[in-house]
């Protein structure tokens, strides 16, 4: 059973379009990574899921409900983590941490001092004196010491240090080992990479790619340096091989995953001597989506400085 | 702008290398002009255009030399008249000129005054605490320059008022409205706006905090105000002690004394320098008081909706309660001089037009209606606080607990309904014993606290019309304090300059009974009530179906 269904949502705000059309499924009990650059309509995403936002279309399904018009139900099931968190400058990080608890319905006060304890938080400094960091991760704590099925986290350790780093993927994994459901919105992708059993890529307010990474990696080429015994000729000629280049016995090239195999064999038909193969990274499968943006944007820039 | 890019084709050049505390100066002073290019000049404009469209009246409102010997004798004999006016020059012949300066000038410097706070606030604390100070410093700016681009742009802003208000009057050709008086009239707008100026330079550098900067200087605004308004009606010298008493006291198109003038720029001075040294004293975003530790855990009550609210709150309504009693207690302190005024005929007329039976009972009825509308200032700013958690990113992580969008709204709107309430107990009681504290010892407690609490229908409307725009126009909810201010301009102007009587019923407080002049109408008062709980309701309504806006 899905947590998350969202289907063809539509959302504007004047004549900006944040969703066109977003389709977004995440299941009971998966960590999913929900990735894409600033813009792109992660947080509208999130905000429309919390009931927040209204959708101008499509159909959003949220632990079975519907969040416009059940928010307050749904609400004491989940806990959420803002991206930029923002406290009351007169109060303290441990009252905002019991505020949002009681509001919710109560929190566990042993998992409470534990994270406290873990995330290194001074709990008795006002709002208005914590870094980004310390702020987000009263936030952390507030969600992550209530007991509720979903977690909707919206880029939860953009201002955290290394070392916090490491010990909120520690907590989500003990989560996702809990059969939790947690919604990891990120551009951090090493961090996705090491949380997430599924991802979906958003672009424009549409997601253009879900699945696990494997599924991903299947998607994108993978880099292959190879000495053979004999001189490597033909790879022009295969299906789904590109970038060739040929020095001696040496060949590179990159081939698309579901051509892999029949390169592979050319390879081995020639000799092998020895083989290097590097799955994309990630950050190759981001820029397959957003490459053209990238280059696209440094035009338009030179172009909005004249 | 050179100093934040980095184009390779022109090279940064390092802004002029002797580093000293002024550097950045001109391209602060600009960007102030960039940011402020609407709200400033709408500021000046809408000041400038009451101020000339007043004086304007005035001639069709006095025909002849008698009807404005009649208006000096009821100001110059009536206390309450002049705790609302001015110190009364030129009253023995009372010429338009004088008129302007008795009547207007007090009240209209009040904005120049709050215009001012507000730029400096804005342009200097409010910027730390959100941390783009911190990214214009890391530039090539010195120490001093944002302060001193703030006030240079606060100076230029009241100069350009002053110069405006002085054409705007002389142009009118009303008889003595000439043009030496209409440049010291205009120059004491300025004059008040400066001297505020660098009141809000210094208060910023006390509190970490834009709003408590601006709060503070706005308290002393008030002060101002009290301090001349007091000072005028036991004329005892108190008004030398205000900024608004010495704009009065040029007594422009009276007597056109520019010393005042000078007073006040030599106190503006001095109050900027202070800030000057406190400034240099502190770190960028530090105020001079350090932040104290809490409590690592909330209390039970924080924990609900109504708790969380009170708490956020609490401050307000405690500090506008003492304000308020101070106020209400001002004006109670006042009454045994009232009666002295009351060996005169013109006043015995006034009285019998007010419905009251004494002067007293008119004094306290035109005091009363005025702290009401005073009080609905809190009424607003209470019932305007969800929208502010709003537009801070503050509402989000709350309504994304199981709070319900209404019942985190009507907490904070039983703060604001129930509040009000106390503030307005509150201010006839300060106005009640400040009274029964006189040599005369007058026993007016009885009746003073249920004329306040006789208000409370109109201030809740003020509540409701907040309401109903965060509801439904949340980008234009600042708009609900437009009736705050048409209730006051009613109040003041709505009978002195004989407007229509539809336009004075737009404002709530005109519909309930001037309580002890006149005697208690329960239909308007159950009526009023109604209306605001009508407009609550929708508003929540309209709340409850619209985006909650991100920051």
């Amino acid at each position: 059973m899905a947590s998350i269904l969202v289907s063809g949502v539509h959302k504007s705000f004047g004549s900006t379009v944040a969703l066109d059309g977003l389709d977004l499924e995440v299941a009971t009990g998966e960590v999913h990574g929900y990735l894409g650059p600033n813009g792109a309509g992660k947080t509208t995403t999130i905000r429309t899921l919390l009931g927040l936002l209204r959708a101008d279309g499509g159909t959003v399904s949220l632990l079975g409900g519907d969040p416009w018009r059940d928010a307050v139900a749904l609400h004491r099931r989940l806990a959420y983590v803002p991206g930029d968190v923002n406290l009351w400058p007169n109060l303290t990080g441990g009252e905002a941490i019991d505020v949002f608890g009681s509001l919710r319905g109560g929190l566990d006060r042993d998992r409470r001092a534990e994270l406290i304890e873990r995330f290194d938080l001074d709990p008795t400094k006002k709002g208005r004196t914590y870094s980004k960091g310390n702020r987000q991760k009263v936030a952390l704590i507030a969600a992550l010491a209530s007991d509720v099925e979903l977690y909707l986290l919206d880029e939860p350790t953009a201002g955290l240090d290394p070392l916090m780093e490491v010990v909120f993927q520690d907590v989500i994994r003990q989560l996702r080992d809990d059969g939790k459901t947690v919604l990891l919105s990120s551009h951090i992708l090493s961090q996705v990479e090491k949380l997430c059993d599924r991802v979906s890529i958003i672009r424009l307010g549409k997601v253009v790619e879900t699945g696990t990474l494997l599924d991903l990696r299947h998607l994108t080429r993978t880099t292959v340096e190879a000495d053979t015994r004999e001189t490597p000729v033909g790879f022009d000629r295969l299906p789904g091989v590109h970038d060739v280049t040929v020095s001696g016995h040496r060949v590179r090239f990159s081939v698309d995953g579901d051509h892999l195999d029949e390169a592979v064999r050319h390879l081995s038909a020639l000799g092998l001597g020895s083989l290097v193969s590097q799955p994309p990274t990630l950050e190759e499968l981001m820029l397959r989506h957003y490459g053209d943006e990238l280059a696209g944007n440094g035009r338009e820039k030179v172009g909005q400085d004249r | 702008m050179t100093a934040t890019t980095t184009r390779p084709a022109t090279p940064v050049r390092p802004a002029r290398s002797d580093g000293g505390p002024l550097t950045g100066f001109g391209t602060l002073l600009r960007l102030i002009g960039r940011r402020d290019r609407v709200r400033v000049p709408l500021w000046i404009l809408a000041i400038t255009a009451t101020q000339v469209a007043g004086a304007a009246a005035y001639p069709g409102l006095y025909p002849d030399a008698a009807a404005r010997l009649v208006q000096a004798e009821v100001i110059g004999s009536n206390p309450a008249m002049k705790a609302m006016t001015g110190p009364g020059h030129g009253l023995d012949d009372y010429t338009f000129g004088a008129m302007m300066t008795n009547e207007y000038l007090g009240l209209m410097v009040i904005f120049a005054a709050l215009m001012s706070v507000f730029m400096v606030v804005r342009h200097t604390r409010a910027e730390e605490e959100e941390g783009r100070a911190e990214l214009v410093r890391a530039n090539v700016t010195g120490s001093a320059a944002a302060l001193s681009a703030a006030l240079t742009a606060a100076v230029l802003a009241n100069v350009a008022l002053g110069l405006l208000v002085a054409a705007g009057m002389a142009s009118l050709g009303i008889e003595t409205i000439d043009w030496p008086g209409s440049l010291l009239y205009g120059a004491a707008f300025a004059a008040v706006g400066i001297v505020f100026a660098a009141i809000a330079a210094v208060t910023t550098q006390v509190t970490q905090f834009a709003r408590a900067a601006s709060g503070m200087a706005g308290a002393l605004i008030g002060a101002a105000y009290l301090l001349r308004a007091i000072g005028d009606v036991m004329d005892n010298g108190l008004s030398w002690l205000s900024p608004i008493g010495w704009s009065q006291a040029t007594a422009a198109y009276v007597d056109d004394n520019w010393w005042p003038i000078i007073l006040s720029l030599v106190v503006a001075g001095a109050l900027a320098a202070l800030a000057f040294r406190l400034a240099g004293r502190r770190d960028v975003g530090a105020g001079l008081r350090a932040e104290r530790r809490g409590v690592a855990q909330a209390s039970r009550a924080l924990g609900t909706p109504l708790g969380l609210a009170w708490r956020l709150q609490r401050s307000t309504v405690m500090w506008w309660s003492i304000g308020m009693f101070v106020f209400g207690a001002s004006y109670g302190s006042a009454i045994d001089v009232i009666e002295d005024y009351a060996d005169n005929d013109v006043v015995a007329d006034l009285v019998e037009s007010m419905g009251g039976t004494t002067l007293t009972d008119s004094y306290l009825a035109m005091i009363m209606g005025i702290l009401a509308i005073v009080v609905s200032i809190f009424a607003v700013t209470a019932a305007l606080r969800p929208r502010r958690e709003e537009t801070s990113g503050r509402a989000e992580g709350v309504l994304a607990t199981g709070v319900s969008r209404t019942e985190w709204y009507a907490s904070h709107l039983v703060i604001a309904l129930l509040g009000s309430v106390f503030i307005l107990f509150v201010t006839g009681l300060g106005l009640g014993l400040a009274a029964l504290g006189t040599a005369t010892g007058s026993s007016i407690l009885g009746q003073v606290i249920p004329a306040m609490l006789a208000y409370t229908p109109a201030v809740w409307v003020v509540v409701g019309v907040a309401v109903l725009a965060v509801g439904w126009a949340p980008r234009a909810a600042l708009a609900a304090w437009l009736l705050v201010v048409y209730a006051f301009f009613m109040r003041y102007m709505g009978a002195l300059l004989d407007l229509p009587q539809w336009m004075m019923s737009l404002s709530p407080f005109s519909h309930i009974a001037s309580l002890p002049a006149e005697d208690f109408r329960a239909t308007p008062v159950i009526l009023l009530t109604v209306i605001a709980l009508a407009f609550i309701g929708l508003g929540l309504v309209g709340f409850h179906r619209r985006d909650v806006e991100a920051t």
